[in-house]
Formats: C-alpha cells, sequence, structure tokens
C-alpha cells in the first residue's frame, strides 16, 4: 500500500463532471452531494425524470446508466462521470415517438402518467437486452416501478403491442431493402 | 425535498487509495451501489463527513475461480444473477441475489453492500422530523429501544438476503485496510448487537467474498415478504446440504435471516440432521428447531409471533427442496416467481 499519493477530495464548489446525456455530450458543474436525479432536474432541466419517494421505493426516477434501468435518485451525480445517460427526453427521434411511446398512448398505458417515464425507459431497457419477452418476463422486469393508478394490465399490454409493432417495423424495412 | 446532507467525495481509482483515505479521514465512510446509504443519510442516520466512493475500483469488481470461487465486493446483484456458475452451483446464492429488492435496486446495489446492509427497524428507518417526534431511538441520536424499552441493546434486524446464504455455502470473507489484511468466515463478521452488528474494524474494507468448491453440496434460500419484489426479508431460510451415496446427510448448513441482529447460525438444526435422511419426520423436527432458534421482535413487517410459527413452514419447504421434491409452484406462490 506505500507508494500511493495522498488523494484529494472532490472540489466542493467547483466539482465539474462530463457524461453522455441522450446521445450528446454534457459537461456539468454539481455540488458533490446532489443526486443524479437533482442534476438532470435543476441543473440540465431535464424535468421528464420524475421524483418520487427519494428512497428507493417507487422506481418513478428511473434512468437508464449504460443503459442499465437505475434509480437517478440514489445514484451520485458525480458518479455519472464517463458514463451514458440516457432520460425519457431522448427516447423519441425528433417529431416520431419510439413504438413504446405510441403503444402506451394507444393503448391507455399511461393513466396519470407519473410513473410513465420511468416504465418506458426500464420497457426499453428490457426490449433491447430481450427482444420477444415473455408477460412473465415484462412482469419482472416492471418489479421495481409502482403505479399508484394500479393500470400494470394496460401496461403490460402496451409494453407486448409496442413488441409486436417493433416486429413488424423491422419486417418492413427488411422486406423494403431486400 | 429530502437533499443530502454534504460530504467530502473522494473517487479512488485503487484499493490502496481507498484505504489510506479511509485510515486518514475522521467519521468516513465507503459507499458502492449506495442503495442503503445513501436513503439513510437523506434521513440523517447516517451522516458521515466523508465519502468514499468504490465504483471506479476495478480490483473490487471481479469473478475468479481457484481453489475458491473468489466475488470482488463491487459485483452488483444482477452480475450475480447473470452468472451462470452461481447459478448452477451456488443456487442459494442465486436465489438470494434474485430476491433482493428490485431490479433496478439489483443494478446498482453490490454484494458487499448487501452483506454489510445496515439494520433496519421501524423506529428507526424513519425520516429525521420522524424520529425526533419519538425523542429519537438508541440507535441513532437517541437513548431507548423503543421495540423493547427495558432492552440494553439495540434490537434493529439483520435484513440481508445474500448473508444468511453465503454462511450457509461456507463462504469466508477478506477485510483489508492501510496496515493489513486478514480473512474471516462471514459467520464470524456478524455479532448480536444491532448498532454494532459487524466486527469490522475501523478503516478496514470488505474487498472479497470466497467460497469453497461446491461439488456434492445442494443449497437453497426462501425468502418472505409481504409483496414480491422492493420489500426486505421478514424471514429468511438458507441451507446447504451435502448427502453422501445413500442420501445421508453428510454435512448440514443452515442459517436464518432477518430474525434477529445478525444472521443466526442453527447449530442445534445442523447436528440434528448429520447423518440422517431428509424424511418427513426428519424435517419436521428440524424446521421446528429453526423456529426454536428464531428470535423475531415487533420491529418489521408482520407480528412476530407469525413470523416465528410461519418460519418452521418456510424452512420444511427449504428443506423439501433440497430434498430433491418439486417445488417450483410453493416457490411461485411465495416469491412470486421461479428460482
Amino acid at each position: 500500500m506505500n507508494g500511493v499519493t495522498a488523494l484529494k477530495p472532490v472540489e466542493q464548489k467547483n466539482a465539474h463532471l462530463s457524461c453522455k446525456v441522450n446521445g450528446e455530450p454534457a459537461q456539468v458543474s454539481v455540488m458533490p452531494c446532489k443526486t443524479l436525479l437533482e442534476m438532470l432536474r435543476e441543473d440540465l432541466q431535464l424535468t421528464g425524470t420524475k421524483h418520487g419517494c427519494e428512497l428507493g421505493e417507487c422506481g418513478v426516477c428511473a434512468v437508464l446508466i449504460d443503459g442499465l434501468p437505475a434509480l437517478s435518485c440514489l445514484s451520485l451525480a458525480l458518479d455519472a462521470e464517463g458514463r451514458a445517460i440516457d432520460t425519457i427526453e431522448g427516447l423519441a427521434e425528433d417529431a416520431e415517438l419510439h413504438p413504446l411511446q405510441s403503444a402506451f398512448a394507444d393503448l391507455g398505458g399511461a393513466q396519470c402518467g407519473y410513473c410513465t417515464p420511468a416504465i418506458l425507459l426500464t420497457s426499453k431497457a428490457l426490449l433491447d437486452k430481450q427482444p420477444n419477452p415473455t408477460r412473465e418476463q415484462i412482469r419482472e422486469a416492471l418489479s421495481g416501478n409502482l403505479c399508484r393508478c394500479t393500470g400494470y394490465q394496460q401496461i403490460f399490454e402496451a409494453v407486448e403491442e409496442a413488441i409486436l409493432r417493433i416486429s413488424q417495423a423491422e419486417k418492413q424495412a427488411a422486406a423494403g431493402t431486400g | 425535498m429530502m437533499r443530502l446532507p454534504r460530504f467530502h467525495y473522494f473517487a479512488p481509482r485503487e484499493l490502496g487509495e481507498a484505504v489510506q483515505v479511509l485510515a486518514g479521514e475522521e467519521d468516513a465512510m465507503v459507499i458502492a451501489g449506495g442503495t442503503d446509504l445513501l436513503p439513510n443519510m437523506k434521513r440523517r442516520q447516517q451522516t458521515p463527513r466523508t465519502l468514499i466512493g468504490l465504483r471506479n475500483i476495478d480490483a473490487l469488481k471481479r469473478l475468479r475461480n481457484g481453489p475458491d470461487f473468489t466475488i470482488g465486493s463491487g459485483v452488483t446483484l444482477t452480475s450475480l444473477v447473470e452468472d451462470e456458475k452461481i447459478k448452477s452451483d451456488y443456487r442459494g446464492l442465486w436465489q438470494a441475489a434474485a430476491q433482493v429488492a428490485t431490479p433496478h435496486l439489483r443494478n446498482m446495489g453490490t454484494l458487499g453492500g448487501n452483506i454489510c446492509l445496515d439494520t433496519r427497524c421501524n423506529y428507526y428507518d424513519q425520516n429525521y422530523e420522524w424520529r425526533k417526534a419519538i425523542d429519537f431511538c438508541m440507535k441513532k441520536d437517541g437513548e431507548i429501544c423503543w421495540v423493547s424499552t427495558g432492552s440494553k441493546k439495540c434490537l434493529a434486524t439483520s435484513s440481508t438476503d445474500t448473508a444468511p446464504a453465503l454462511i450457509s455455502l461456507g463462504a469466508k470473507v477478506k477485510l483489508v485496510s492501510a496496515n493489513e489484511e486478514r480473512t474471516l468466515a462471514l459467520k464470524d463478521l456478524y455479532q448480536d448487537d444491532g448498532i454494532h452488528y459487524l466486527k469490522r474494524r475501523k478503516g478496514e474494507i470488505l474487498t472479497e467474498v470466497m467460497l469453497p468448491d461446491s461439488s456434492g453440496l445442494r443449497s437453497t434460500y426462501w425468502k418472505l415478504r409481504r409483496r414480491g419484489s422492493f420489500d426486505f426479508p421478514v424471514l429468511a431460510v438458507a441451507a446447504a446440504i451435502e448427502f453422501d451415496e445413500r442420501d445421508n446427510i453428510k454435512d448440514a448448513r443452515v442459517a436464518l435471516g432477518a430474525v434477529s441482529s445478525q444472521p443466526i447460525v442453527c447449530a442445534t438444526v445442523n447436528e440434528f440432521l448429520q447423518g440422517k435422511r431428509l424424511t418427513d419426520e426428519v424435517i419436521e423436527g428440524a424446521a421446528a428447531l429453526c423456529a426454536k432458534a428464531a428470535k423475531p421482535v415487533k420491529n418489521t413487517d408482520f407480528a412476530p409471533h407469525w413470523r416465528k410459527r410461519v418460519l418452521s413452514r418456510i424452512a420444511t419447504y427449504a428443506l423439501q427442496e433440497l430434498r430433491g421434491d418439486d417445488m417450483r409452484e410453493t416457490r411461485k406462490k411465495i416469491a412470486r416467481q421461479y428460482l
């Protein structure tokens, strides 16, 4: 353990971090005691990520960190250094909604809508890893997201509808290029 | 809105740096996944002046084969659940890790963090104003244990899922400080005190978990909680049994979770099972001994007498599974998932 130079703490008033937010490089100055949720909402004005229990008991603040669903209220902003953060603002491509978003809108997958951003991102992470999940796998992947409107049935159906739409779009694209 | 209190933050890349900072700073804590510590800091249950982030130390994130199977303390619970060797050879650990909290929290939380998880209590896991209104409790800022006002020691409950499973599998842990390294059996890391539940010394970081070879060993973990997700255990049974070629028990290790301030090693059950076959009568006898060893108190979900009574049922399921019974539907009913 010898020969290690003394490590300094991160500056309290002038801490900088660089990360990627929704694919774009971002440079942010934050206090070390800020959470990723506070940084996204207050410093980057990305208020699509919602603020719920703040204790990891509801899942409403979920974002994707390096592609994995994680709770932004229990992540330190500084730990986002060098990582890719995806929030709900980055899900649509220009004016075109992601198939998950359009399926949720068409099938009533959102009631009050407060838990929806986190559920959409968590579902996206599931579909990126497993394009054809069973109902059981969808249920398990979303088991960390509470919906106080209790609209789980419509949420599961909307995810399944999105899977169909994505595979149809892929088939059409393949037919078009073939 | 609950903000984190201010703290100095260190982000070392080497373990050597981390232990040096930890040795040099007063009132410092290490943070890995943060899923246990940050809520506690928001509620001012834990208020370290310095945090040392372990997230960037790659040496803590390795899984290694050798005489022992070694798991770095910084390996996330999701990585554990996705590891094929753990799923096949250390089934009890796999089942425990798969039932911790939620998928999101498992993506963040680490094995080391779950082993060192703060003990929990209805009178402690509350925000500052709530705790102030009852004049605090013994575990933080107060003097009285509200679970049992005559108690001289804190009765907060050990709520780790992975520790009972690891103990039943005979795990050892490595602790590293600036001056020394030591290895001890995981069961010896704990003591029956809700405040000083870990015998970790000041300046030590838990770096590795070592599991002995599992050939011939069958293991399982059963957890009871109100919901199929999120909740900490209200009781848990971990068991690992080695059978001989005639299905007699060569070695049995049963450990209980969430019914004391530390995981309970059921020595009486282990002795009782030695040399026997897992008949219905033997399972019934062992399950009754498990319930006898449990000391649930009124500080979590469900009534203590019910938790004690139902523990023998859960222990029965665990031993039936190790006997080779098909417990999938029972498991699905209790865990809400096939494990």
